[in-house]
């Protein structure tokens, strides 16, 4: 009977995950004309090709930055935002939340105007200062900074909002006791505040790395991989591989590897959620 | 350890006074409980001692220094929370170790502590354990713990029996009773419970609105008040205000209660209460042990008289018995085997000697 009652949920899960999944597999031991399988081949193809080792690098290093960088703006913004008087701070709560509610491919290409290399708003206003212009998206380290920039802006608000909501759950009373028992404002946050949230960072942090991880839509529009594919990213790679260049199977052999990267991370992080889950 | 001293310490939030000048000594070694209802500025006075509260005006001073601008942790002070407070990731030993570890204290010394104060606790077992796996009593324990190991200057207690049940409260009461008899530290203890006050305090403060009412021994507090707010306050069931004056008949000094109740006043009484104006609007402050059943040998300055019970309460050491003076609710105590029953007749003999007068205006005990 149970099983019946679950049913309705298990057939949506089987229909719009396990098919594609398995699809993809499927779609990933063929080859490029999708005629003929292939087994292995695409995968010990890619693993010969300097570029697939230069996207798994370029991916981990924005994943991990933007992460990194969004957890820890996120975490001095909320900061503030908690200490703002509660009359005003819904506003700002609303305000701080607007790069995460506009649309990603919309709000990049205002960046994308703001990148511009002859007529943007940053080249004008370093101009002053006698700097530049900077090639924002030409040059690859620049390029490099500007997507993860523009990711970073975009979900630092995620983990604020996060943050904030954490940060209410802790008790006053955790603090002035930390305060009489001697701690500084560091080491308040140290002792307390970061071992209370432990578990919202954790899971925060799990899900934007796999978010972040399979982005598409800033780098695609920032620079479509480029310059000299530096900047690409297992999705947008695969997409370029797949569908651009009408290799189906390869494309799907890309977008595979992202698996077994993200179940690693899953279960370290996951695991230790488990184990703290019963202290708080 | 060390005294405490308060000087027109007050508390000012946007427009409303909270605390409003208030001036205390607390000696070393000394047990001051505050007390009073919910709002009367008790909790706030006590987080400005501890500097969690900023101080609007005054001078609050810790073993001779000044201290309005010192920060809690510089003021050696202890505090134990009404909800505990306790650090949920820590065990019971890092939870009371945490304020020695941050000073960078000897890991041995630290331990020993510890040790100590569990031991003194009957908490030993436990260390290991974290907060969650605690009940409510023994959370409270390590709440003192914590404060106990840091072996600071002064303790300070905000409410901490009022999560535990009844039961439980008692047990604690006598806990933190011995506990401060061994380490006699200068203690300010806060709670809206007047027998936790009257059962803990060397001495207890009744605050009011902002304001002292009185300060005084738990006995002195009980036999002596001040106004008719620590009257009432202090005592359970409270003390019986009837409207009264005072009139002269043949050269005695009687006690109109009603029409046809007047009472003589006793000698020392009426020596007392001659110079008042027999006009005045009086209060008749009584004690509910002081309004018994009569019976054959009554002492001098004690006075009966018949009156139809409301309601009785036998409580099995004593039975309550509530009546109405003229629409005035009072409260009796009467031996459960005098007799009384809901809606009976009774005899009631009421004890003058131990009566207050009060001004009916302005609340003062005369």
């Amino acid at each position: 009977m149970a099983f019946f009652l679950t049913l309705p949920l298990i057939l949506l899960i089987a229909l719009l995950v396990l098919y594609p999944a398995f699809y993809s597999m499927h779609l990933a031991t063929l080859n490029k004309s999708m005629q003929k399988f292939v087994g292995f081949a695409n995968f010990t193809f890619l693993f010969k090709r300097d570029t697939f080792w230069m996207v798994v690098r370029q991916s981990c290093i924005f994943a991990i930055t933007a992460v990194f960088f969004k957890a820890l703006l996120g975490f001095i913004v909320a900061h503030f935002v908690h200490n703002l008087p509660a009359k005003g701070q819904r506003k700002w709560r609303g305000m701080l939340l607007v790069p995460w509610v506009i649309p990603p491919a919309m709000s990049t290409l205002a960046w994308l105007w703001l990148f511009d290399p002859s007529y943007s708003a940053f080249n004008y206003t370093l101009s002053f200062f006698g700097v530049g212009p900077v090639p924002w998206l030409g040059d690859t380290f620049w390029a490099r900074f500007s997507v993860i920039l523009v990711n970073v802006w975009y979900g630092a608000p995620f983990f604020m909002i996060m943050y904030l909501a954490a940060l209410k759950s802790v008790p006053d009373q955790l603090y002035e006791a930390a305060a009489i028992d001697g701690a500084n404002w560091w080491q308040r946050i140290w002792y307390v505040t970061l071992p209370m949230m432990r578990n919202i960072i954790a899971i925060t942090t799990l899900f934007s790395l796999i978010v972040t991880f399979a982005n598409f839509d800033i780098v695609r529009i920032l620079t479509s991989g480029g310059p000299l594919d530096s900047t690409h990213i297992f999705a947008t790679w695969a997409f370029q591989v797949g569908i651009q260049s009408s290799d189906i199977p390869l494309g799907a052999c890309v977008s595979l590897f992202m698996v077994p990267i993200l179940a690693v991370a899953a279960i370290f992080i996951l695991r230790d959620v488990s184990k703290r889950g019963n202290e708080a | 350890m060390a005294e405490v001293a308060l000087r027109k310490v007050v508390k000012r939030y946007d427009d409303v006074e909270a605390v409003r000048g208030i001036d205390l000594d607390i000696a070393d070694h000394e047990f001051i409980v505050l007390v009073g209802p919910s709002g009367c500025g008790k909790s706030t006075t006590l987080r400005m001692i501890a500097g969690l509260e900023d101080i609007s005006d005054g001078d609050i001073m810790i073993g001779g220094d000044v201290v309005n601008d010192v920060p809690p942790k510089d003021r050696d002070i202890a505090m134990v929370f009404q909800n505990y407070a306790l650090y949920p990731h820590m065990t019971v030993a890092e939870n009371m170790s945490f304020g020695l570890r941050l000073k960078h204290y000897p890991k041995a010394e630290i331990k020993a502590r510890v040790t100590e104060a569990a031991r003194l606790l009957d908490i030993t077992d436990l260390i290991d354990r974290k907060p969650k796996q605690l009940s409510g009593g023994q959370r409270q324990r390590v709440a003192m713990g914590r404060a106990i190991v840091r072996n600071p200057k002064v303790f300070l207690f905000d409410e901490p029996l009022s999560n535990l049940d009844a039961k439980l409260r008692v047990q604690m009461r006598i806990e933190i009773k011995k506990v401060h008899q061994k380490v006699r530290t200068t203690t300010v203890y806060v709670t809206h419970d007047q027998v936790e006050a009257m059962t803990l305090a060397d001495r207890v403060v009744v605050m009011n609105k902002g304001r002292i009412e009185q300060i005084g021994t738990p006995n002195e507090l009980y036999h002596k008040p001040a106004t008719r707010f620590v009257a009432g306050f202090i005592g359970s069931p409270a003390m019986n205000f009837i409207p009264c004056r005072l009139e002269d008949v043949g050269g005695t000094l009687q006690i109109r209660l009603t029409d046809r109740l007047a009472f003589p006043l006793p000698p020392a009484r009426a020596a007392r209460y001659n110079a008042l104006p027999r006009t005045e609007k009086l209060l008749l402050g009584l004690r509910p042990e002081h309004l018994t059943e009569s019976h054959a040998h009554l002492e001098p300055g004690v006075e009966t008289f018949d009156t139809v019970l409301d309601v009785t309460e036998p409580m099995g050491m004593e039975t309550l018995v509530y009546f109405g003076l003229e629409g005035t609710p009072v409260c009796g105590r009467v031996n459960p085997n005098a007799g009384a029953k809901d809606g009976g007749p009774m005899r009631l003999a009421m004890d003058l000697n131990n009566m207050h007068l009060l001004n009916e205006e302005t609340g003062v005990v005369l």
